[in-house]
């Protein structure tokens, strides 16, 4: 079962071209095709072990931490191969920065955590007015800005997390990738934060992995449904169900699997 | 819905069923040897203070040790000659060491890393003696003289275990997540460990050394072989590569003399030096009271 469908309409900024994913010999992710469409939400839904967030660390490379991991296919960003052997990682993570599960700010002060990517990466400008344009596209800004420098890791769970969102637009990436972002906080720092993702829509691609289907239904343009099958081995696989406009995934899915997912009767 | 068999008396509490008895005499058991455990460290010190104050004035710190059956005097070069060979120790272990240590615990994977591991403990087991007679072998024999370097060479190598094994540990304790935020943040391996990852050991790393540099200030057999004792201060015009005096070489010759004024030395000495590392480790702890993780 091969899904081919790309993001209509719109300019596709990274394509995912037949994507296997091994950890050894074990393949993990496979088959994957998906385009992702430029300036748009897209959401990765489906149950655990299904290989959305596996497949969402492809993207920046993020995976090459682990020593067993191994891609085939290629996934071209701007038509660039991510994986062709003259691609440096580090280059690639400063043009699609990464918003992870635990909110995890770096134990500094707050206006350091956002200068250190600012920094690394060379920036040059106004780093005091950098930090507050990052704040505030984080809705951060009022509640944080008279202690600037107290230790990022003394905010609340939700603040922290939107911390780490405007530390990754502080690098002005290009793409955003979300990891499950709300899953550690409780439901109005969810809400801010699902805000914040319409708002960064206007300049930044994002793809968000998430458990949540009613904030895939809301935040999300396009929707791509996983799904796991055991192998003969008796090996777990992730593979692409079905992946369209939200509404049509939502209501209206050409597949029986992702129709059950998305009503609740199933994983 | 209740339950017309449950009695509410069993939830109450029964002072003299077996098991609250075990469990109130595992608890008596156990606070008891907790207290053997740290009755040494008070009846060290107090007897170091009560033996070694009568000795104690502000001579002793300043003064060169006296020739037998002579008063007065001090332990002054003694002092000045165990802070430069701890310095030196310490000068050398550290980069050493926390270098090794990020190299374990962030780069080395698989056997290399289990087996540098596995050295290091072996290295930490090594008696100090033996130690000694190495630094005496590699130094003191090709250079033809005892001296302060030899000394501080032999403490860097009592320290260098415990500082890689301190900050290996205390590396491992800084969260993946954190590095891969870095990472994320297209940050390379280097800006990651000596921008995100030291800094948020430094207090566990700092707690390591303290403790390392307080083994090394107490050690007798290493310098013995290696930096031997003098009367005299430190000479810094031959680069200090004469014999140096050190606290814990004074008591150890000073404990064995059958003069007074000596014996009242090496207690006073005795006392100083368990004085110099608790204010050492008072100080570092203050430096770095909070820990990250």
């Amino acid at each position: 079962m091969i899904n081919h469908q790309s993001a209509k309409q719109t300019e596709a900024v990274i394509k995912t071209e037949n994507v296997n994913v091994y950890y050894g010999n074990f393949l993990a992710v496979a088959g994957i095709y998906l385009d992702i469409a430029k300036n748009q939400v897209t959401a990765f839904i489906g149950p655990s072990g299904c290989g959305k967030s596996t497949l969402l660390r492809c993207y920046n490379r993020l995976n090459d931490l682990i020593p067993s991991f191994k891609l085939q296919g290629a996934i071209t960003y701007h038509n660039q191969n991510l994986y062709a052997p003259e691609i440096d990682p580090v280059q690639v993570r400063r043009r699609i920065g990464m918003v992870f599960q635990r909110p995890n700010p770096f134990p500094k002060s707050i206006y350091e955590n956002i200068a250190f990517g600012a920094r690394i990466n060379g920036y040059q400008g106004d780093m005091d007015e950098l930090v507050e344009k990052s704040l505030r596209q984080a809705a951060l800004w009022d509640e944080v800005k008279d202690k600037l420098r107290q230790s990022g890791l003394a905010l609340s769970g939700g603040q922290q997390q939107r911390l780490c969102i405007a530390r990754t637009v502080a690098i002005q990436p290009d793409v955003v990738l979300m990891d499950e972002p709300c899953s550690a906080l409780d439901p109005i720092s969810t809400l801010k934060v699902e805000e914040l993702i319409h708002q960064l829509k206007e300049n930044y691609t994002i793809i968000i992995v998430t458990h949540n289907m009613q904030q895939a239904s809301r935040v999300a343009d396009y929707t791509a449904f996983f799904n796991v099958r055991t192998t003969e081995k008796g090996d777990r696989q992730g593979y692409l169900v079905e992946y369209d406009r939200t509404e049509k995934i939502f209501q209206n899915p050409k597949e029986e699997a992702t129709q059950q997912y998305v009503s609740g009767r199933f994983g | 819905m209740t339950d017309a068999t449950f009695n509410p008396e069993t939830l109450k509490r029964n002072p003299t069923s077996p098991r609250t008895l075990f469990s109130l005499f595992m608890s008596g058991v156990a606070g008891l040897f907790m207290t053997m455990a740290i009755i040494p460290l008070f009846i060290i010190l107090f007897y170091l203070l009560y033996k070694g104050i009568s000795a104690l004035n502000f001579q002793v710190l300043v003064q060169l040790p006296p020739p037998p059956m002579v008063e007065g005097g001090g332990f002054g070069n003694a002092i000045l000659g165990t802070v430069i060979m701890v310095a030196i120790g310490t000068l050398i272990s550290l980069p050493v060491g926390v270098m090794a240590a990020i190299y374990l615990s962030e780069f080395s994977r698989g056997q290399l890393a289990s087996w540098t591991r596995f050295a290091t403990n072996v290295l930490s087991g090594v008696p100090s003696i033996i130690v000694g007679v190495f630094a005496y072998g590699v130094l003191v024999l090709t250079f033809k003289t005892y001296s302060a370097w030899a000394g501080g060479f032999a403490l860097a190598i009592l320290m260098l275990p415990t500082i890689v094994r301190t900050t290996d540990e205390a590396l491992q304790l800084v969260p993946q997540d954190v590095r891969q935020a870095s990472t994320g943040l297209g940050a390379n391996d280097y800006q990651t460990v000596l921008q995100i990852v030291l800094p948020a050991a430094i207090p566990a790393i700092i707690t390591g050394v303290t403790l390392a540099l307080a083994r090394a200030a107490g050690e007798t057999a290493p310098l013995i072989f290696t930096a031997l004792f003098t009367q005299f201060w430190p000479n810094w015009d031959k680069l200090l590569a004469e014999p140096t005096a050190s606290l814990a070489v004074l008591v150890y010759n000073f404990a064995i003399v059958p003069f007074k004024n000596q014996q009242e030395l090496a207690w006073a000495a005795s006392f100083i030096l368990v004085l110099l590392v608790l204010l050492t480790s008072i100080i570092s702890r203050l430096a770095t009271s909070t820990r990250k993780y």
